[in-house]
Parts: C-alpha cells; structure tokens; sequence
C-alpha cells in the first residue's frame, strides 16, 4: 500500500485557508524570540548603553566599561549558578549566604586560622559545593520544593557564617597574596581588567558550553521541561538535580573567592542583595522560571543590563531609586515576554 | 452458552496456528514475548488474575477492553513499569524479568506513552535521542564530551523519512510548535527507531482529529513493515479494526479470549469485552 504522507495539500476549507493565512508582525516577532529567547534583553541592553552613551558620553569610555565589568562580575557569577537551578524549574534563595558562609571560612582559615592561602580557598570552595549539595539532597532525596528548601538553608548558611566568623569583618591587609588574588588588576590599552572579571567570563563559558552542548545540558533542559517525560526516557532525574545543585554551590564557592578579591575584604555583610539580584538577572535575561527554556548567554546579559542602567542613570545624575523602579519594570517585563512566547504556535 | 467462535477454527495468521493459540499453547521460542500466568494485585483489587499475552513476529497485536480491564497493567507488568507479583516472561523463549523500564528498553522493548513523554520546549532531534545522546568523533566528544548535533539531526531526519512521515521537516523545530499528531509522530518514530524487538503504543490516537489519527495508524503499518513487532492499546475499534493482526480482548483482569479483525465483527468485540457474550475456548 502507498505508505508516503501526501504533500501539503492545497487548503480546501476556509478553516485550512484561515490557517495558511499569513502571520501578523506580533506573531513573527512572537516566533524569533522563542527561537532566541536572549534576544529581547539584547536589544534592551543595546537601547541601553546608546541612551546612556547620549546622556553622558563619559558612560562608553572605557574607564566607565571597566568599572561596568568590575562591578558586575561577583552578581554575573552567582547568576550561572542560579541559571543551572531556574533551568530545573527551581530556585536558590541561599545563594548570597552560602557564597558569604564559604568566604568567611576561605577568609579566617587563611587569616587567623594559619592554614596557607591556597588550601584556605580550596576548603572555601569545598565548602560552598557541600553547601550545594545539601540544596540538592533535601530537593531530591526528601522530595521538599527547591523555595523551601533554600529559605531554610539560606537562614542556616548566614547563621552559621556569622557564628563561624563572630560577626567580624577580615580586611584584605590580614589575608595572603593568593586569596586576594581576583582584585589583580590587568591593563588592556585603557581597559582596567581584574582577573576576577576573568574568571567570572571563563566560568560563563564553561557552564555555557555544558549546557548547549554535552548530554549533561541536554537533561539540565529536559528536566526542566518535564521531570516526569525525561524519567520515562531514562534520565536519571534526582542524579541531574543532586548534580545541579552541587555545580551551583561549587560555582558560590569560587565566587566566594573572587569577592574578597572584589571587595578587598570578607564581610559578613556583603551581598545581602545577591539573592534577589541574581535571580533578577536570569528572569531579565530570558531564562523561564517555569524551567527548561533559557541560556547562559542571556544571563550575562541580563546582569549587564541591571548594572548599566545603574551606572548610566548614576551618570545621568537620576537618584538611584529610579534604578531600583527600572529594575522592577524590567523584571515584570521579562516575565510577561516569557509567558508571551511560551504560547508560541506552528 | 452463546459463542462467536466461528466452525472453521481462527486458521493461521502470519502463518501463526490460531487455534493452538486459543487454547494457550503458544510454545515461547516461537513468539517475540510471552506471558504466562501474570498476576497483580493492589491490595484487595486484582489488577491481573493469571493471564497469558503472546506476541507473535511482524504481527501488529492489539489489546483491547474496558476501563479497568487490565490492560495498562498487563502492558506495564511487561515492561517493566510494573513488576507482577508472579508469572513468567519470556523473549524469543528466554525467561526474563524487568525491574524498571530502563530493564525493557536495554532488551529491545520501546514503548510510547499517552504523555508521549517528551520535553516541549527541546526541538526533534534532541527528543528523539533524549537519553541516547550521540557524541562527536575523535577528541571533541572523548574529551569535551560534545554531543554531535549534525549527527543527531541527520539521523533523525533519516528515520522520520523511513517511515514516511512527510509532515514534519524541520527536526530543529521544537517539539511544543507542533500539533497533537505531529508530537505523536515524533514519539512514534523514537520507539521505532530504536526498538530491537518490538513497539507498545499506549492509546496513541486518544487525543487526534480523523486525519491525524490516519497517519498514526499509517505509521503502525510502516512500522510491522520493518519487521517490528507492535503491540497497541486502544479503545478504538475502527482503528484496531484496520490495522491488528489479532486482537487480545482484556476483561476484569483477565483475557476474555484473542480474536482476529476477520474472525469476528467489532460488534462481537464490544460484546466480548463487556460480557455481554463469551468466547468459547479450546
């Protein structure tokens, strides 16, 4: 028997003409940004800096560029960490007290604790992994929601930094060379480097890389669209999760690192925003908090976009509460583009 | 006793003794998978109650019945979804048991759910080797461990085109964008492609419109083409009417009998299946 499909056939109803009718400019623009979800908080970071650059031309110079870089490294990085969760369709409320629990550990190791600088920052880290991996061991094994599950966690990591710590803040001056590392500034031409920006874009690499092209991102996605489809299918699901978030706490752990480099100092005080910020980059960035849809790439962007309009509106000489307002726009913004495409239709 | 058997015996189909069959004889080195004897149970309900399933090669075996019959337990306890608390299994007449899915998969056994478990928003390629991700040649795939999306692609596009299904194009679309038959297309033409031994479709034309629900079946008959065996759940009778080879009627946990589209009439299927007459056996 004829087993092909028949060709298209010509449309012979009105419902099959109204059909092939052709798209309107919404529902084109509706299918390239599904296509390219980074695409939207590209173009917004484009308007950005050409708004901003007219407003004050100090913003492009690369003096301005580099602070842009230096100040949006340590919020970039917790982001990756925070992708890699929200692709999973979960959340990281403790990524700020974990990063500050692994660096006030990285940081009175190395000071009062006698232990040599590079041991101290491999202990941080392993500590910050370990920290992921609870995360990841109560989602998983105990079966509680990731928002659950790192409230509690981020109640517990900020207790147990400041009991470690007693609350007291270590300068840079009582910490060795190798972990204030990530402050060393590098000059390229005008541009003013630190090899913590370094780090952060050669972390944004790798974790991209993971994520579009080995089998470990393909079930990151998978897992994210729908835990129980990639069950059937024979993906280790709770294995990916468990893997999640350890790469995420690992990912805090160095961060934890490249902050004392930063910030010439191990608060523990720092970060108290990172929480909101990182996950504001991600949502502005084109990743869905539903899971499964989003990319490393857009992250970045989003992370740029949120401290631009920092930089450019402090430049501009607007109070910064327009910032904070504009932050809040963006994010609501996003989401509805997210929940927009997510409709998309063949 | 009111019987639909008919004088002449079932004869043979696919060369396959009909009236050895109804008596559950089937000697399993001659079948793609036997069951024998499976029983289930869940707490007081019995979800099983001893029945035996042959599947024969190149034969498309369709198993019908009434909610709660027994069916999506008698297909899960064979692979592997469930495990039955006895019976024996056997595969080209080798005893063999499936703790978990994955089990029936690594034996050859693909089986395509009513969720068709895909993932909406990874494209057609992706989905249809999701789990059995092929990696570049030489040091990019042993050492980066990059997956070889051509490959992939190509591969996918290959088999979608050996089973003649014209429809879909474009394997970078993502699955979400297409339509309900098009979605079972893809999950269709995952299990053929990588089934050994033989294909279960879970109610695949549940959710379709007429036209689409052609092309399913049209795909079901590509695949027995191939030579794989197909084992498919439906509620459908015009459908299993069109395209089994024999029909395996489930009835309170049992089998009511196995009957063939030219033996009887999906009249006397219905009727067999509800009870409302009983096939005389051996």
């Amino acid at each position: 028997m004829s087993t092909t499909t028949a060709p298209a056939q010509q449309p012979s109803t009105a419902a099959e003409q109204f059909a092939l009718r052709r798209q309107s400019p919404a529902q084109r623009i509706q299918h390239v940004l599904h296509a390219q979800p980074a695409l939207s908080p590209l173009l917004v970071l484009i308007v950005a800096i050409v708004v901003f650059s007219l407003v004050n031309p100090r913003f492009l110079q690369p003096q301005t560029l580099s602070i842009l870089f230096q100040q949006v490294a340590i919020i970039a990085a917790l982001a990756i960490g925070q992708t890699l969760i929200i692709l999973t369709a979960g959340i990281d409320l403790s990524v700020g007290a974990l990063t500050v629990f692994s660096m006030l550990i990285m940081a009175s190791l190395a000071s009062s604790g006698g232990v040599p600088g590079p041991l101290a920052i491999l202990i941080g880290i392993l500590v910050g992994t370990a920290g992921g991996l609870l995360n990841g061991y109560l989602v998983t094994r105990i079966n509680l929601p990731p928002f659950i599950v790192t409230l509690g966690t981020l109640s517990i990591f900020l207790a147990a930094g400041l009991l470690y710590s007693g609350g007291s803040n270590i300068q840079s001056t009582a910490l060795p060379d190798s972990v204030n590392w990530a402050g060393t500034v590098i000059q390229f031409g005008r541009f003013r480097i630190t090899t913590g920006v370094i780090i952060v874009a050669l972390m944004a690499i790798a974790v991209g890389f993971a994520l579009s092209q080995t089998k470990w991102g393909r079930h990151v996605y998978a897992v994210g669209n729908d835990a129980e489809a990639a069950r059937l299918v024979g993906i280790r699901v709770n294995r990916v999760l468990l893997s999640v978030y350890t790469v995420a706490g690992l990912l805090y752990g160095v961060t934890a690192w490249l902050q004392i480099g930063r910030a010439g100092s191990a608060s523990p005080n720092a970060l108290t925003e990172a929480n909101l910020e990182s996950i504001t980059a991600v949502v502005i960035g084109g990743t869905s908090l539903f899971g499964g849809r989003g990319a490393i790439i857009g992250t970045m962007i989003g992370a740029l976009i949120v401290y631009a309009f920092r930089l450019g509106l402090s430049l501009a000489g607007v109070d910064d509460q327009w910032r904070v307002f504009a932050t809040g726009v963006l994010v609501i913004v996003a989401v509805a583009i997210d929940q927009w495409i997510r409709k998309v239709k063949s | 006793m009111s019987t639909t058997q008919n004088e002449a015996g079932y004869g043979t189909v696919n060369g396959v003794d009909l009236d050895a069959v109804q008596q559950g004889v089937a000697d399993p080195s001659t079948t793609v998978l036997s069951a024998r004897k499976l029983i289930k149970t869940f707490g007081k309900v019995i979800g099983l109650d001893g029945v035996d399933l042959d599947l024969y090669p190149g034969e498309i075996l369709a198993i019908i019945g009434d909610n709660g019959a027994g069916k999506s337990t008698l297909i899960k306890a064979c692979t592997g979804a469930l495990a039955p608390d006895s019976g024996q299994l056997y595969m080209d007449g080798q005893e063999v048991s499936f703790k978990t899915p994955q089990d029936a998969r690594g034996a050859g056994i693909e089986t395509v759910y009513q969720t068709l478990a895909v993932a909406p928003a990874l494209d057609i390629s992706a989905n249809m080797f999701l789990g059995r991700e092929m990696r570049r040649p030489g040091v990019l795939g042993s050492v980066f461990r990059m997956l070889d999306k051509k490959g992939m692609k190509d591969a996918a596009g290959k088999s979608m085109a050996n089973l003649g299904i014209a429809t879909v194009q474009n394997m970078g679309q993502a699955v979400e964008t297409l339509s309900g038959g098009q979605r079972q297309a893809v999950a269709v033409a995952r299990a053929a492609t990588f089934a050994s031994k033989f294909v279960v479709l879970d109610e695949p034309t549940a959710a379709l419109g007429v036209k689409e629900t052609g092309q399913v079946l049209n795909l079901i008959q590509q695949i027995r083409a191939k030579g794989l065996p197909v084992i498919l759940i439906s509620h459908n009778m015009p459908n299993v009417f069109e395209v089994a080879d024999r029909i395996h009627i489930a009835r309170l946990g049992g089998c009511a009998g196995v009957i063939t589209p030219k033996s009887h009439t999906p009249t006397e299927a219905v009727a067999i299946m509800t009870g409302a007459t009983t096939l005389q056996r051996g």
